[in-house]
């Protein structure tokens, strides 16, 4: 897939002579924080063999308690631990009847997508809460030396999601659970307690990618984050991780969620009607998963196995 | 290897597909519209694209399909894109003020469209001008009256623009004609609900009326359900503000005498015309206010 992202950085700076430009190529990065920030956690649920239709909506929640309490006179500060808090907890929530309700997560999270979108009209009255606190507006606008602070937090993120994947035990165990339930559990693996976890680091991520937008946009909106946990599932599915389970990798979905950025800011550059981009949006992301696949057919193989287990 | 070239080159036919030619031009303005989802904001966006072309300027469109970050990435993509006027018709008026500021810091004029924003620099706003709105409800009534008639106001929720310009608008002229009496003035949220009972009400308390006037379709299609249910459908002659869809049909179908429509077309064309006016330096007013249209029946 880095085949896929190196090639279409090529092409736009073919075809957009504005696209290699310091100032875009920052403007790109910012722009897919939050979708990468967001994808982190769908691929860790992802890779234990589940899926989180919530982020969109947990995201927008956990905004909203923030700004409300940073606009009632609260220290941003609480806010912050607030959101991580909340949605870290709604994430729980649905991890626990996933694993202890044994219910599909397609359900599970598709009732919290449901809930969490009903409260934050609730709490908002349905009116976007506007924030302007100097502290927390760094999350959104701050710099760490030239880097945007949504960059450095994607940065991090990355770099402690990849060490946690691939080099502690707990990591180790999720690919199990993915890969085999029904052998992990017979190895004695906690497979519930791994499950609840995957879905609070989910819930956490979706409150990070919460912050930095309504830091962002100055604003709370009750409508945030709405459809965006498809655009982080094709994130991670772009990255070669398997809907199946088992398989895949967060430096994979951080591609992904380059090449549909990239996407999305060449196309704008070259005045194409927004109806079209979605079209070319589809195009692109089947194009780019049969294109991994013819070449790496024959070699590694594709994971195909029962497809529907993980839902 | 040369599946890869193969590879790369069937990618790069399928990118150029999606790539509408890029006309060179010394000037582009950048449009960031809220949504093309809604027939109001396409008529807007058609409007600025048929003056773009009869002036020769490039216009660029990102659309925001009404989520705020996506309008902030759209107005960024569009100062990369080194556009030399933004015209921006915010999903929101808190959201878009970050945008607005990164134009702001490029150094590029921003036009306001339809919805205004909270805060940085703007150079013009082009809105739909309501008080002109309420004075054509108000002439109307005049015509037909020759000057006198009993009417009843419907208010919006009190503290609205539209309801505060347009009530303004209408009271105006109302009061330069002693032979037209408010024989009743009342606030109905403008909810439709709202608009029957309280019409309801006025209806029990005033056995002569004319016309009535409500701040928007709403409440005059709730008053019309009262009026109707009250029998007094042939005395009472409705007008509405807006151009809604049900209340246009009931116009047509001579149940409701007018109701009064924004012109998005024209507040396209208008934003072009205020941006081209800022590139060749001219000075553009603070606030265009954008003519409404009368809609009425036979």
């Amino acid at each position: 897939m880095l085949f896929v992202l190196l090639a279409m950085v090529v092409l736009a700076s073919l075809l957009s002579d504005r696209f290699l430009t310091t100032n875009n190529l920052l403007n790109v990065a910012r722009q897919v924080a939050i979708n990468a920030i967001l994808a982190a956690g769908m691929t860790v649920v992802i890779l234990s063999g589940g899926i989180d239709l919530s982020v969109g909506s947990v995201l927008a929640l956990s905004g909203a308690v923030g700004a409300g309490i940073i606009a009632g006179g609260g220290s941003w500060l609480v806010a912050v631990l607030a959101m991580l808090g909340l949605g870290t907890l709604l994430g729980a929530v649905n991890g626990f009847f996933v694993a202890y309700g044994q219910l599909p997560p397609f359900i599970v999270t598709l009732a919290m997508m449901a809930f969490a979108r009903g409260s934050t009209l609730v709490y908002t009255g349905g009116r976007p809460i506007t924030v302007f606190h100097p502290s927390f507006q760094w999350f959104g606008h701050g710099q760490v030396g030239p880097i945007p602070a949504p960059v450095f937090l994607v940065i991090v993120l990355y770099v402690i999601a990849h060490v946690f994947l691939s080099h502690t035990k707990v990591g180790r165990l999720i690919y199990a659970v993915g890969g085999n339930e029904q052998a992990s559990r017979m190895a004695g693996i906690r497979v519930n307690q791994i499950k609840v976890l995957v879905y609070a680091l989910s819930g956490f991520t979706a409150a990070l990618a919460g912050i930095v937008l309504t830091s962002r946009l100055f604003s709370a909106q009750p409508t945030a984050g709405s459809g965006y946990e498809l655009d982080a599932i094709a994130a991670v599915i772009l990255g070669g991780t398997s809907l199946a389970g088992g398989r895949g990798s967060v430096t994979g979905t951080i591609i992904g969620a380059l090449i549909i950025g990239i996407l999305g800011n060449v196309l704008n550059l070259l005045n194409v009607s927004s109806f079209y981009q979605d079209v070319a949006k589809g195009i692109v992301i089947l194009a780019a998963v049969l294109l991994d696949r013819l070449l790496h057919a024959g070699g590694r193989g594709v994971a195909v196995k029962g497809v529907s287990q993980g839902e | 290897m040369t599946k890869r070239i193969r590879l790369l080159v069937v990618l790069s036919v399928l990118l150029l597909a999606f790539a509408a030619a890029v006309p060179v031009s010394a000037q582009t303005i950048g449009l960031a519209i809220s949504t093309l989802n809604n027939p109001f904001f396409v008529d807007l966006k058609e409007g600025a694209e048929e003056k773009a072309a009869e002036l020769g300027v490039t216009l660029r469109v990102v659309d925001a399909q009404d989520d705020p970050a996506r309008q902030l990435a759209g107005i960024e993509d569009l100062i990369a894109a080194g556009v030399d006027v933004i015209l921006i018709n915010p999903t929101d008026s808190a959201a878009v003020v970050p945008g607005v500021l990164a134009a702001n810091r490029a150094g590029i004029p921003v036009i306001t469209v339809d919805r205004a924003a909270d805060g940085g620099v703007i150079v013009s706003h082009i809105a739909s001008d309501n008080v002109l709105g309420g004075r054509m409800a108000a002439q109307l009534i005049v015509e037909l009256s020759g000057g006198r008639a009993k009417v009843v106001e419907l208010e919006g929720i009190p503290g609205t623009t539209a309801a505060r310009e347009r009530g303004q608008g209408f009271n105006e002229v109302i009061s330069q004609y002693p032979g037209i009496v408010v024989v009743a003035r009342q606030e109905a949220g403008f909810d439709r609900a709202r608009g029957l009972t309280v019409m309801e009400n006025i209806l029990q308390a005033q056995p002569e009326i004319d016309f009535v006037f409500a701040h928007n379709d709403e409440m005059a299609l709730g008053a019309l359900v009262a009026i109707e249910a009250a029998g007094r459908a042939g005395q009472i002659k409705v007008i509405g503000f807006d151009a809604t869809a049900d209340a246009v049909r009931a116009v047509q179908e001579g149940r409701m005498l007018a109701t009064i429509a924004q012109q998005p077309r024209l507040m396209g064309a208008l934003g072009v015309e205020t941006a081209v006016k800022v590139l060749r330096g001219e000075p553009v007013d603070k606030f265009i206010p954008v003519p409404l249209s009368l809609v009425i029946g036979r």
